[in-house]
């Protein structure tokens, strides 16, 4: 048995996660093709790079498949109920900083706050016979927000991507989404409520609270926090 | 765990005692459509109940209660008054709380009747009571038709008591409304600087999604309409607060209610129906002079209640949900009604609580 790290197979999050790691003495990279997914670990031993979509690796820490996992907390806290009693945030990584967001059309000129948003709804749904619609793709966050600030008659609709894109295409009248510079809503004539921040998400390394661990894999872990200054 | 067959068994006990009443048993489909549910309670529901779809019907929840599929049905083809009872399970989403079942029995009991409903509202409980009288549960009951008339008395804009009514069943966001309305904490920043510009429709920029410049337009126009409404007096928030601080066994709650009515004439159409239920109970055989009285009651529940409502709770076990619970509904039969409306009170009891609390035979 080894200790299992899984970080993301692609793109910015994969580079900037082994910089981060590189910056503490731990070298992580692809090995063999471009086209496989199968890693190396070096400055350390007994450790195994496991390499995923980000998307899955909360699933995957869940089931206690990864003992660690580098991934956002907007994915840890949208995928796992209860998540505090199934994974330990272990560091803030510093990089992929986003924002989930309420962003209404600008030319709402009327509604600023989530009490205007809850009192546009209402009188939405009185002129047009259904609930005004929130596109996302983070349905547990957005609605847990919305009922904990009272808003009523709204719906979501889901949306996996171009979600700025569904208030012009009028499959939408509002969005939830990530944004970490705000230009695709301004780009997209939207703008974000006052009080409408949900969440600030980053890149964070998490440990499974699931994961079964060897006497072995213990002292690993305590060797990786210690050169990882945890 | 209790095991289903005795659960199952114990459900069929309690519907017989209710169709012993005169229900007529009826059955439900489990899957339901989502429009319907979606609708009636809004995207909450999707919390708390499973969706699942086929490329066919489109969206279906397994069914979360079956008050909705027993009035739809009643008012298609009910004849009145009528009285229903049904059993089986129903299935509910935990998100949060692992000790939560996901999926329980339900037995339940429901009656249609324009004639009396303070009688109605009595036959239902008083039935439930001594079904469960073996158990010593405590009865909570509430009126949620207090509160709404309290609303509509308050010396305010249509507007506001539109919102305060809408809200009834978010006490939170209902408190943060009362606070606004009555000044006690200014409006936005936002709301200030609009209503203040000349023309606050100057920067609109370019025009976006459906909701039309029109729909802007008469929103700041309430907003504005709204700013210049006196606030809610302080005096009428104390009543108010009064009537949602009641909370005492039945003939005090009765008294106490009485009083604020002098001082708030509008709730006493609702007070006297109050009067009228205590009556009717105590004819069916109910201590009243024990029957606790709490008027903010029921409102975090489901928002179809808007009457008498009423839950029975195991005091030992504060952990667990109540026994049984149920309740007026008039509005509810208004919304499926599709124009026509009727009266309507019931309650359901859950068998496996009844068995796990060593049981009511």
């Amino acid at each position: 048995m080894s200790l299992k790290l899984g970080v993301p197979s692609k793109g910015r999050l994969m580079e900037k996660t082994f910089d981060w790691f590189a910056k503490r003495g731990i070298e992580l990279g692809r090995s063999g093709s471009d086209r496989e997914y199968a890693g190396y670990v070096q400055g350390i031993d007994n450790v195994e790079l496991v390499l995923l979509s980000a998307g899955e690796i909360p699933r995957e820490l869940s089931a206690g498949r990864i003992h660690l996992g580098v991934t956002g907390t907007d994915l840890i806290r949208e995928k796992l109920a209860l998540w505090e009693q199934q994974v330990a945030e272990l560091a803030e990584l510093g990089f992929g900083q986003a924002d989930l967001v309420l962003a209404v059309p600008t030319c709402w000129v009327d509604v600023g706050t989530m009490d205007d948003l809850d009192a546009a709804a209402a009188a939405f749904r009185a002129t047009h016979g259904f609930r005004l619609r929130i596109a996302t793709k983070y349905h547990r966050q957005v609605r847990d927000f919305l009922r904990e600030k009272g808003v009523a008659d709204y719906q979501l609709v889901d949306s996996q991507g171009a979600t700025e894109g569904t208030v012009k295409n009028e499959t939408a009248e509002a969005v939830a989404d990530i944004t970490s510079s705000g230009d695709t809503l301004r780009a997209n004539h939207l703008k974000i409520l006052s009080d409408g921040l949900m969440l600030r998400s980053q890149a964070t390394l998490f440990r499974s609270r699931k994961a079964n661990m060897s006497k072995a894999d213990a002292e690993t872990l305590k060797e990786l926090t210690g050169l990882l200054q945890l | 765990m209790t095991p289903r067959n005795s659960i199952r068994a114990e459900m069929y006990r309690l519907r017989g005692l209710f169709e012993a009443a005169g229900a007529q048993p009826v059955e439900t489909a489990v899957l339901q459509p989502a429009d319907v549910l979606l609708d009636l309670y809004g995207e909450d529901i999707r919390a708390r109940a499973y969706v699942t779809s086929d490329a066919l019907r489109g969206e279906q929840m397994l069914r979360p209660d079956f008050t909705v599929p027993v009035v739809q049905m009643h008012m298609e083809h009910g004849a009145e008054p009528a009285c229903y009872t049904y059993s089986g399970e129903v299935f509910r989403r935990q998100e949060d709380d692992p000790d939560r079942a996901n999926e329980y029995m339900q037995v339940g009991f429901e009656l249609f009747d324009r004639a009396n409903p303070a009688a109605a509202d009595a036959r239902v409980f008083a039935l439930i009571y001594d079904i469960l009288k073996p158990m010593n549960l405590r009865a909570a009951t509430g009126d949620i038709g207090i509160l709404m008339a309290a609303v509509d008395g308050l010396n305010t804009t249509e507007r506001r008591k539109h919102a305060l009514r809408r809200h009834i069943w978010r006490p939170k966001r209902f408190r943060a409304l009362i606070d606004r309305f009555s000044g006690k904490i200014p409006a936005p920043e936002s709301r200030v600087k609009l209503l203040a510009a000349e023309d606050p429709m100057a920067n609109i920029g370019p025009m976006t999604g459906l909701r039309s410049e029109t729909e802007i337009f008469q929103r700041i126009n309430a907003l504005k309409e709204d700013a210049a409404a006196a606030p809610i007096s302080e005096n009428e928030v104390a009543l108010l607060d009064a009537v949602l601080a009641v909370r005492e066994t039945s003939p005090y709650a009765l008294e106490r209610l009485l009083d604020i009515a002098v001082d708030l004439p509008e709730i006493r159409a609702a007070v006297e129906r109050l009067e009228k239920r205590l009556e009717a109970l105590a004819s069916n055989g109910i201590n009243v002079d024990q029957l606790d009285f709490e008027a903010s009651y029921g409102r975090t529940q489901m928002e179809y209640y808007d009457g008498f409502v009423f839950g029975f709770y195991a005091e030992s076990r504060p952990d667990l949900p109540p026994v049984a619970s149920g309740g007026r509904y008039d509005a509810l039969t208004r919304q499926l009604g599709q124009g026509r409306e009727i009266p309507a009170v019931g309650g359901v009891i859950r068998p496996g609580l009844v068995v796990k609390l060593g049981g009511a035979a």
